[in-house]
Formats: structure tokens, C-alpha cells, sequence
């Protein structure tokens, strides 16, 4: 178990973790958005070291370059990326909907206001 | 060398991360955020992903911030409620954590070019995409040509996040802040004041836009492409929202017509794939586009991504103008 | 004709723009409902060609798999076409009165744009053969199903959005892990690549460990898309704020394909030998399947508010087919497939006599449905021919998939499951005859709503469906038929 072999994995896992945990945790609307956020930025960088290769470079093709990284990952994270702000988008579209609706971003305030009724 | 930096950067994503998490004030919260994704993006670029870093760097840190700033300056900037459950979420993020770390004990080493993922479909990228395609960027090549079908899939998902804030928020509610603005008697936006912010920014503009369409048309020969052209041509849009206000914006280009611009984006997109199927290709078979397929390939390329350009572009501005709005409401 | 896997995603994908183009509303449903009646009609032949001639193979922009993506049609994925978009041409047409009385009118363009991207999500999701491509397609259904909800009339239809939204995109996200690290094993996205490598790695060495993390993950996210207890929180809130029509096509289609989903990352990809015999998939959704047979009925008694019932009753027939796959027998495997045909038949008819109902009066609880049975009487018959097939009466649909899945436990010998599935059914008749009691056995109610029959438009589709109950509970021949080949095709590893 070498560890800097995996070092990279390690720290993407930890940093998934945190933004789980702050998905969660927080009941505010917008932390959540920004922790789940912070969890799928971390897979990407997950992805992304797989893509590594030692020596090699950006796989755009230039003379005299031979070892390239591997740009399959790359593409798929490119498209995660893009997922990830539209769901940001449409939950914060969402976020601000339930404030001028319940007057709150708070989840208990939330719930409160809807049992009271 | 390149360790140092990497474990440096590791280091403060990790440090970011757990302040995102104990910080109240959501105005921090939100920049510390912008500064966690472009932490991403350096690390990208130090592990060889520059067109993931540059799209990371857009759209994470560009659009995500403006639109959480947006946001909390229609709601609210503080976060009032303490974490619920701590012991609960730390069990099952310890366990989710535990899971994923006994998963990646097998994997291959960071770097090692001998890992299964090099040795299987991406040679064939690597080694034959120029002569196929035509495009000294591979990763551009991947994109729009042999997995074009999942761009499109991605093109249609920011559509649909346009879609969602137009059917969600609706065009009236954007159109009447212009009313109210006037009728509240401002006539003009508060940063009209600051003299060197207009100034710079009145430079800016052409330059940020001259610089989008170079990204949009050679994301062939180096990083870039559609989404990042898009993006950096909104925020054109956006600093001029910023400094003449969202009145003299709206009247620029009209939330309707962006949307009908993003529609006529994906519609291009889709067609050309209907023309390649016309001309007795599969969809989105580039090859039979033109006589000889490099040229077809070139010319198919260059079109879908102006597709996506034009998608991204209007829907990124028409979610800022539709978020932009609702701050009337609360003053 | 070689081109119909494509056609059958692009026609609704294309279209969803055009509804936005046009300043005309109706024209916008006139769009849509075209759209997806051709959508039909496309599965309909597709279907048939995959029935006779085998499965099909697109490779899209004519690049072969694994570098390019390529679509796979094979009799499981026919099947699951011709549900969604079967259920989609009729909730379009059932939905140009219903959305007068629910939507802005200034939001319908966008509406219709929406639901017409929701199913060219979950028609993609079913056709591709690519991991990835399952993933963008998933993204795509989900977020246009988050706006959809959001654009219920009262405020709790955003709370519940927001909630779909953020369990929805957890689950994704893990199954993004899983494909990612199922990617890091194999270097390829394709799924019948995937499969053919992951035999390939040896169980003692190099990659062992991944797999099962890969499986995990996966299942954990599929099975929040699918809502099975105890992930299902999104469900109740979702289905019952959701305007009618959304949730007629919601409930009828999403957590199929998500089951779909399922089916074909563990069968076809990882393997049955390695999912069932050695990760003991059977087991790990035994328990849950069970719970959700036994809870979600209990609960959807004491639910005064009927849509918020019949969306509790769909988290336990999400019970029955996640039963059926745990039995990891062909009769049981077949018994699920074929419930999820049955089941998007008798929802739909289910939810829409509600959106009739809530057309009408306004309301959808208990107390409001006294002496419907009188003044609608078309619209309650149709509810009680949806409850008789839920509740598993011969000669309707629901009868048929519960009697295979009880043959099919009877055979395995676990006579525990076997109780347990017919009490379900006895929990299913309380519920149902509660509505129908209040229906028809009690005296007219106070306040004379002058309330009528709903209009046709809404009522030819929801008999569209009751006929297909009773139709395919007296001949099931066709719909058995597919699902046992399917099955058949899955315990093979999906190459034939």
C-alpha cells in the first residue's frame, strides 16, 4: 500500500466525504447546494488522477511529444462539469422559488411553517 | 517538483473543504467555493487536463459563483440553523469513506502507464484521432466526434436547466423589473458611480468577447472548444449587467430571444446529425458531410460546436437576468 | 429503417426545442402530443423488428463501439420502449385539459418542453449500450423531472423538488463513482465490452476490491433512483405535489427505468454468477423489498390525501419487482419485468382518474371523493378497475404478475415471502376500498359542487389503459412473452 501511489485518491475521497457530510448536516439551502457541489467536483478529481500518466503531457498533439495523458477520462469530466452547474442552476432556481414562498432558507423554518398549517 | 505542487494544492482543498463546512456567513461560504474550484482547476493543469481545468475554471468558478452571489442577494446572507445530526452523518460518511478507500487499495498507481484504462480504447485515440478526425486537441476530438452523441446529451442537459428557470421563474417576472426600477425612481444602477470600474470594464468587454470566439473557433489546435467559448462570452454579458444595470441589459437582448437562441443552438446541433443521416450516414457521422471525410469531419465539428456555444451562452445569461431580477422584489 | 434507434431518441430530444419557439401555446401541445404518438408508433415497429429479427446494434456517428457510442436494442430494452413512450403519448393527450387548471399559462411552453426531454432521457437511458452515455441520459431525465415537480401549484411542490433534487443528484453522483471505477478496471465505457473484461479479471488478484466497491455504489445510487425503502424518502412528496400530469408520467415510467438500470449493470455487466452467488445480491434486496411491500401499505392506509396513497402503494409494487429480481430465478426475474409493464398501466390509470378528480373538484382528498361514484361515474369506475388490477383480481393485469411471482417464490420454497406477498394484496383492498366506499356508500355531499363527468380528452385516455388492464389481464400473452425472453437474455449475460 504505497502512499504516494495514492495519495491523490485518498485526498479526493476526503474532500467527497466533506461535502457529503455538509449535504446532510446543514440545513441550510444553499450550503447544501455548495456541499453538493463540493461532492461531485471531488469525483472529478478522482477521475482525473486516474487519467495521469507519468512523463506524459496534455493531450493535445504538438511535434516531438510522444506520451500523452489519457484524454478519455477528461472528456467524461468535461460533461460532469457541465451536469453538475445545471443542477446547481435549477436548485437555485428552486432555493430562491422557496424563499419568496416560505419567507426562509432554513429547512426546519421550512418544515415548521408547512406542519403549522 | 510537480509532487510538491500537487500535495500543496491537496492540502488547501482539504483546508477549504472543512471551512466551507463550519463557516456561517454564506457570502464566505460562497467564496470559498469559487476559490475550491479554481484550486480544482490548478490541480488539473498539474495533472495534465487543461481543457477540464479551463471549463472547470469557467463555469465552476465563473458562472457557479455569480449565480450563488445572485442568489444570496435575493434571500438571505447568512445561515442561521446549527448542523443537525453530526454523529449520524459522520457515521455514515465515515462508512461511505471507509468503502471507497478499500475500493482504490487495488487500483493502479497514480501515473502508472501501465493502468488497464492505457491500454485498451485510448491508444487508438491517442494514435489515430489527427489522421480520423483532424484535430491536433484529442480530447476535442472525443468530444464532438466519437462520443459527439454524449455532447449532445450535455448540450441538451443546459438547455434543459434554461428550460427549467424560464418554466420555474417565467419571462413576466423578468420584464417588470424594468418597470419597477423606474418606477422606484432609479434611473441609474449604483456602480454607474464608480468611475474606474466603468472605465475598465467598458475595455474589457470587446476584449473578453474577442477572446470567446478565438476559444470558440480553436478548440481544434488547443484547449477550448464550445462550453468554454460560451461561458466567457456570457460573462461578457454579465459585466456589462454589472456596470449599465439589468434594464439596459434586457434591452440588449431580451430574455425571450436568448431563449429562442438556445433552442435554435440544440436544433442546430440535432441537425446536423439529421443531415448526416439525409446524406446515408449514421447520426452525427461527420464523414459523409463533405466528399472527403477530414473535411466533413471539420465541417461537422465546427458546427456543433457553434451549436453548443450559442446553447451555453444564451441560457447562461438568461439564468443570471432571470436570478438578477428577483432582487427588486426584496428591497 | 436501419436508423430507428436514433429516431426513437431524436424525435422528442428535437422537438423539445420547437415547443419553445413557437409563441402559439396550443401549438406547443400539438407538438408535443405529435412528437410523442410518433415516438410510439417508432417503438412500436422497433419493437417488433427486435422481437423477430434479434437485437440491434447503432453505432452513432459511425463510430464503432467501444470508441464510439454505440445504442443496443434487445428485447428488454424494446419492452421498456414501448412503456415509456406508450405512457407518454397518452399522458399528452390526457394533458391538454389537466395542465389549464395546474400550469401558468405563461409557463407551458416550457412544460411541454420539459416533459417531451424527460422522455427522450428515459428512452435514451434504455436504448444506449454505452455506461456513460446511461449517466449524461439519466442527468437529463432527472433535471427536467426536478423542474417538472417544481412547477406544482402549491408551495410544497418546490420543497419537494428541492428534496428530489438533492438525493437525486447523490445518487447519480455514486453512480458516476461506480462507472468510474468499473472504468479504471477495464478502459472501456461499452457495456458489452465492460462485461467480456470484467470476466476477464481474475477474483483472487488485481481489481477485486474496486469491483465490489463499483457494485456497491452503483446499487446504493440505483436504489435511490428507484426508490426503494428505506431510500425513498423523495417519493411520497414528490408524486403528490407534483401537477397530474407529471405525476401520472413519473410514476408510470422513472423508477422503471431506474429498475432497468439495475437489471443491466448487474446482470449484464458484472455478471449474474458474480452479483448473486458472490455479493448475494438476492439477499441485500430481500429485506428492503420486503419492508416496502409490508410499511408502505400500511402507511398508504392512513393517507387522507389520495395522491400521497397511490404514490405509497407504488413504493410497495417497487417491492414486488425489486422481489422478483432478489429471487435470482428466471420465473422470478420474469415475473418482475412483466410487473413493471403492469404496473405503468394500472398507475396510470390510477393517477390519471386523480387528475381527473382534481380536474373537476378541485381537490384530492378522502373526504371530497363522497358521491363521486354518482356524479363521475366513468372516472370511478376507472378507479376501481386500476384498484382491482393493484390488488391482483383475476382477469385484470396485476393478477398475472403477482401469480407468476408467487409461483415463482413457491418454487424457490420460501414460504415466508409467499405470506408476505399476499398480505400485501389484503393491504392493497383496505386502501382501495376505503376510496371506494366513500365513492359510492356514502350520501351526497353538502356542498353541491354541481361537479360533472370530466371531459373526454382526459377520459379516453385513462380507458385507454383500464383496457389494456383488463385486456392484457385476460390475454397476456405478448407482454408475458417479452418479459420471459428478456429475462432469458439477462440470465445469459445479455449476448444473445
Amino acid at each position: 500500500m504505497n502512499i504516494g501511489a495514492h495519495y491523490n485518491y485518498w485526498v479526493a475521497i476526503f474532500l467527497m466525504m466533506t461535502g457529503f457530510y455538509v449535504v446532510i448536516t446543514h440545513g441550510n439551502l444553499i450550503k447544501k447546494l455548495i456541499g453538493l457541489n463540493l461532492f461531485t467536483t471531488s469525483v472529478f478529481i478522482l477521475y482525473i488522477s486516474l487519467a495521469k500518466v507519468r512523463g506524459g503531457t496534455a493531450p493535445i498533439i504538438a511535434p516531438g511529444i510522444e506520451v500523452y495523458s489519457n484524454p478519455l477520462p477528461h472528456v467524461l469530466i468535461l460533461t460532469a462539469i457541465v451536469v453538475g452547474v445545471a443542477t446547481t442552476a435549477v436548485g437555485l432556481a428552486l432555493a430562491l422559488l422557496i424563499y419568496d414562498r416560505y419567507g426562509t432558507l432554513e429547512e426546519e423554518e421550512i418544515r415548521l411553517k408547512d406542519d403549522s398549517l | 517538483m510537480e509532487l510538491i505542487i500537487d500535495i500543496t494544492l491537496l492540502t488547501f482543498l482539504g483546508l477549504t473543504a472543512l471551512a466551507i463546512n463550519r463557516i456561517d456567513k454564506l457570502f464566505c461560504v460562497i467564496m470559498l467555493s469559487g476559490i475550491y474550484s479554481l484550486l480544482c482547476a490548478s490541480l488539473f493543469v498539474t495533472m495534465d487536463a487543461v481543457d477540464v481545468a479551463f471549463t472547470e475554471a469557467a463555469v465552476g468558478t465563473g458562472i457557479a459563483t455569480v449565480l450563488l452571489l445572485s442568489t444570496i442577494g435575493a434571500t438571505e446572507t447568512e445561515q442561521r440553523s446549527a448542523p443537525r445530526r453530526p454523529l449520524f452523518a459522520l457515521l455514515v460518511v465515515c462508512a461511505t469513506g471507509a468503502i471507497l478507500v478499500y475500493g482504490t487499495m487495488d487500483m493502479p498507481a497514480f501515473g502508472d502507464p501501465n493502468a488497464p484504462i492505457h491500454q485498451h480504447v485510448a491508444p487508438r485515440y491517442v494514435q489515430q484521432s489527427q489522421q480520423e478526425v483532424g484535430s491536433d486537441n484529442i480530447v476535442t476530438s472525443i468530444l464532438s466526434s466519437y462520443r459527439g452523441f454524449d455532447t449532445l446529451g450535455e448540450t441538451v442537459v443546459i438547455f434543459t436547466a434554461g428550460l427549467s428557470v424560464v418554466g420555474l421563474i417565467g419571462f413576466r417576472g423578468m420584464q417588470k423589473f424594468g418597470d419597477r426600477q423606474r418606477a422606484a425612481g432609479i434611473t441609474r444602477d449604483e456602480m454607474e458611480q464608480h468611475l474606474v470600474l466603468r472605465i475598465v470594464i467598458k475595455m474589457f468587454i470587446p476584449l473578453i468577447l474577442l477572446f470567446a470566439l478565438y476559444v470558440q473557433f480553436h478548440g481544434d489546435f488547443g484547449p477550448g472548444g464550445g462550453f468554454q467559448a460560451g461561458v466567457i462570452f456570457a460573462s461578457g454579458f454579465i459585466f456589462y449587467t454589472l456596470m449599465f444595470g439589468l434594464d439596459a441589459a434586457m434591452r440588449v437582448v431580451s430574455p425571450r430571444t436568448l431563449s429562442y437562441i438556445a433552442a435554435l443552438g440544440v436544433l442546430l446541433y440535432g441537425g446536423v446529425g439529421i443531415a448526416t443521416m439525409l446524406m446515408g450516414g449514421n447520426y452525427l457521422d461527420y464523414d459523409v458531410l463533405r466528399h472527403d471525410p477530414l473535411h466533413g469531419q471539420h465541417l461537422g465539428i465546427f458546427l456543433i460546436e457553434l451549436g453548443v456555444g450559442t446553447t451555453v451562452f444564451s441560457v447562461m445569461v438568461l439564468i443570471f437576468f432571470a436570478f438578477s431580477s428577483r432582487k427588486g422584489l426584496r428591497q | 429503417m436501419n436508423h430507428l434507434p436514433a429516431i426513437q431518441v431524436i424525435i422528442p430530444l428535437l422537438c423539445a426545442p420547437l415547443c419553445l419557439l413557437l409563441r402559439w401555446r396550443t401549438g406547443a401541445w400539438l407538438i408535443a402530443t405529435i412528437a410523442t404518438w410518433a415516438t410510439f408508433g417508432v417503438s412500436l415497429v422497433l419493437a417488433r423488428t427486435v422481437v423477430l429479427n434479434g437485437a440491434i446494434t447503432y453505432a452513432m456517428g459511425g463510430w464503432p463501439a467501444p470508441w464510439g457510442i454505440s445504442y443496443h436494442v434487445d428485447t428488454l430494452s424494446a419492452f421498456l420502449v414501448l412503456i415509456v413512450s406508450g405512457v407518454g403519448a397518452l399522458t399528452l393527450a390526457f394533458a391538454y385539459k389537466s395542465v389549464q387548471r395546474e400550469i401558468r399559462p405563461e409557463s407551458l411552453r416550457a412544460f411541454y418542453a420539459l416533459l417531451l426531454i424527460c422522455l427522450a432521457g428515459l428512452l435514451g437511458i434504455v436504448l444506449t449500450g454505452d455506461a456513460f452515455n446511461i449517466y449524461v441520459f439519466l442527468e437529463i431525465s432527472s433535471l427536467s423531472a426536478y423542474a417538472l415537480i417544481g412547477m406544482g401549484q402549491r408551495r410544497r411542490a418546490l420543497r419537494a423538488a428541492f428534496q428530489y433534487l438533492i438525493m437525486g443528484t447523490i445518487g447519480a453522483t455514486f453512480i458516476l463513482i461506480g462507472i468510474g471505477l468499473l472504468y479504471s478496471l477495464t478502459g472501456t465505457l461499452n457495456i458489452q465490452d465492460l462485461a467480456a473484461r470484467v470476466e476477464m479479471i481474475p477474483a483472487s488478484t488485481y481489481g477485486n476490491h474496486t469491483l465490489i466497491t463499483a457494485f456497491a455504489f452503483l446499487t446504493v445510487g440505483l436504489s435511490l433512483k428507484l426508490a426503494l425503502f428505506p431510500l425513498h424518502l423523495w417519493l411520497p412528496n414528490a408524486y403528490t405535489y407534483a401537477p397530474s400530469v407529471v405525476t401520472i408520467f413519473l410514476a408510470a415510467t422513472a423508477t422503471k427505468v431506474a429498475v432497468y438500470m439495475l437489471l443491466r449493470f448487474s446482470f449484464c455487466i458484472l455478471g449474474q454468477r458474480f452479483v448473486f452467488e458472490q455479493l448475494t445480491l438476492g439477499n441485500i434486496l430481500l429485506l428492503p423489498s420486503l419492508a416496502a411491500i409490508l410499511v408502505a401499505s400500511l402507511v398508504a392506509i392512513f393517507q387522507y390525501d389520495i395522491k400521497r396513497m397511490l404514490a405509497y402503494s407504488s413504493i410497495a409494487q417497487i417491492g414486488y419487482m425489486t422481489l422478483g429480481i432478489s429471487l435470482n430465478s428466471h420465473a422470478g426475474l420474469s415475473a418482475g419485468i412483466l410487473h413493471m409493464f403492469n404496473h405503468a398501466l394500472m398507475k396510470g390509470a390510477l393517477f390519471m382518474a386523480m387528475g381527473a378528480v382534481a380536474y373537476r373538484t378541485g381537490s384530492v382528498y378522502l373526504s371530497d371523493f363522497r358521491g363521486l361514484g354518482r356524479r363521475m361515474p366513468w372516472t370511478m369506475a376507472a378507479f376501481v378497475l386500476g384498484g382491482m388490477s393493484l390488488m391482483g383480481v383475476p382477469l385484470t393485469a396485476g393478477f398475472i404478475s403477482k401469480w407468476i411471482l408467487l409461483q415463482a417464490t413457491l418454487e424457490a420454497g420460501w414460504w415466508p415471502v409467499t405470506a408476505i406477498i399476499l398480505l400485501g394484496s389484503l393491504l392493497a383492498v383496505i386502501y382501495i376500498w376505503r376510496v371506494v366506499e366513500t365513492a359510492y356508500f356514502n350520501p351526497r355531499h353538502e356542498i353541491e359542487h354541481g361537479t360533472e363527468e370530466a371531459p373526454l380528452s382526459m377520459l379516453l385516455p385513462m380507458w385507454v389503459l383500464v383496457g389494456a388492464n383488463v385486456y392484457f389481464g385476460i390475454d397476456t400473452s405478448i407482454p408475458l412473452q417479452m418479459a420471459q425472453r428478456a429475462a432469458t437474455i439477462l440470465m445469459s449475460g445479455g449476448t444473445l
